[in-house]
């Protein structure tokens, strides 16, 4: 039996029918269009998928659609203010911090999550800040550097 | 990797979920965080026909201080129980173990009763509930019960929890005054403990030992307490040999698992490595 559920997903009031078994994952990609969030490994593991929910790092192959009724979800579509890239998305570009790019948007909403936590973090912070997602280039280096500069531009509030 | 279909509940309160538990005795799932449920569910190793999602449930998400206990709701997160201002002064162990759970986005999705109810030989917080002789507190149709963290875990994927049951609360005595570590082996990826090991000790002015148990996770089907290392030092000063030559017991009498990280001597090896690795940690603070 279809559920409805009742997301607001960067600031847009979606309200959409599903069967309770659709991942959010999918739910962002399929239902409400937004293909920026991508799917890796599906079973948890390589944080591609990662999105903010209220607030909350978390895989979004890890919830079901269900799971996010009544919550607000910021994805990589959602971090840019009209032509303004986000602090992270920059430094990312200035950094050359993706190779293939598959990564990117769960690699860049861990990043801002950890800014908003942590202004300035370690370079251990960072990387155990994203530990949960994998760069299958192995491009961490730049990825490192690019959160890096982007410390201390993340508005916290 | 599409789990198979289910129907869905999300119950408002804890009465309700039980009511709906007992209705569904057999088909059905509990839903917390899902950080585990999930992934079993989309490798069809898991196909409940009912899922009832207690995630919203807010009476069950408290971490508070009881006394000399601190009493924590089953559906407080990893990363609530990490991030403690009171279970860092009072329980540390408890922290330390958390903040080591998969990964953040894991850690904060990921709840403590969910993982503990799960049990899986290959967590980390069942070996720091061992540790610190912890209770939880199991909720039925026919009202609430205690169960000793040392009675809770059966075998793989198994706890001692009714199928009508719900784990509601974990219970810990603080332990002011300890000294504790948590230390484990890990794939990068999942973050598993390949072998996990908690510490948690007291030691007198001059380095005796005074009070110690250790509990390892990862080994074998349930964790356990490693008791004939706890009686090697309780009582003994601890040195470096001391030390070293209780850990050596650590696998006196286990037979560790087989999977395709280790092979049962090599996770032996690195249980006797980090029950020494462990409580060297925990002295030095």
């Amino acid at each position: 039996m279809k559920q409805t559920v009742r997301v607001t997903v960067n600031g847009r009031l979606y309200e959409e029918e599903v069967e309770p078994r659709q991942l959010l994952s999918y739910f962002l990609r399929e239902t409400i269009g937004l293909t920026g969030t991508h799917i890796g490994c599906i079973i948890g593991e390589c944080g591609a998928c990662t999105v903010q929910v209220n607030g909350t790092l978390v895989k979004s192959c890890l919830m079901f659609a269900v799971q996010a009724n009544g919550k607000e979800i910021t994805t990589i579509e959602g971090l840019a203010e009209g032509d303004a890239l986000h602090p992270v998305q920059e430094a990312f570009i200035n950094n050359y911090g993706f190779q293939c790019g598959y990564c990117t948007p769960g690699m860049i909403m861990a990043a801002d999550s950890l800014l908003k936590k942590n202004p300035n973090p370690s370079e251990e912070e960072i990387r155990e800040g994203l530990a949960g997602n994998l760069c299958m280039c192995t491009g961490y280096v730049q990825i490192v550097a690019a959160v890096k500069e982007a410390a201390g531009q993340v508005d916290n509030g | 990797m599409i789990p198979g279909a289910f129907d869905y509940h999300a119950p408002a309160s804890l009465e309700e979920a039980l009511s709906l538990l007992s209705a569904n005795v057999d088909d059905a799932k509990v839903l917390a965080g899902g950080q585990s449920l999930l992934p079993l569910m989309k490798l069809r190793l898991a196909k409940p026909e009912v899922i009832i999602d207690i995630g919203g449930l807010a009476e069950l998400n408290y971490i508070r201080e009881e006394g000399d206990h601190i009493a924590i709701g089953a559906l407080a997160t990893y990363t609530d129980v990490a991030e403690s201002d009171l279970i860092q002064n009072r329980c540390p162990l408890l922290a330390q173990t958390a903040v080591v759970v998969g990964d953040v986005q894991v850690r904060n999705r990921g709840t403590v009763g969910g993982g503990l109810a799960h049990a899986d030989p290959a967590e980390d917080l069942p070996a720091a509930i061992l540790a610190l002789d912890a209770e939880l507190k199991a909720a039925g149709p026919d009202g609430e019960r205690w169960i000793p963290a040392s009675e809770f875990f059966v075998t793989m994927l198994t706890t001692s929890l009714l199928p009508e049951e719900l784990l509601t609360e974990i219970r810990v005595p603080a332990r002011d005054g300890y000294k504790t570590s948590y230390q484990k082996v890990s794939r990068q990826a999942a973050g598993f403990a390949i072998v996990g090991v908690a510490a948690c000790l007291k030691e007198s002015a001059d380095g005796v030992c005074e009070d110690i148990s250790v509990a390892v996770t990862g080994m074998t089907d349930v964790a356990f307490r490693a008791e004939k290392v706890e009686a090697a030092l309780r009582g003994e000063k601890l040195d470096d040999s001391a030390i070293a030559s209780a850990a050596a017991l650590v696998t006196d009498g286990v037979d560790p698992i087989e999977d395709v990280n280790a092979t049962p001597a090599y996770r032996a090896h690195l249980a006797q490595v980090y029950v020494e690795r462990t409580i060297q940690a925990a002295r030095a603070g």
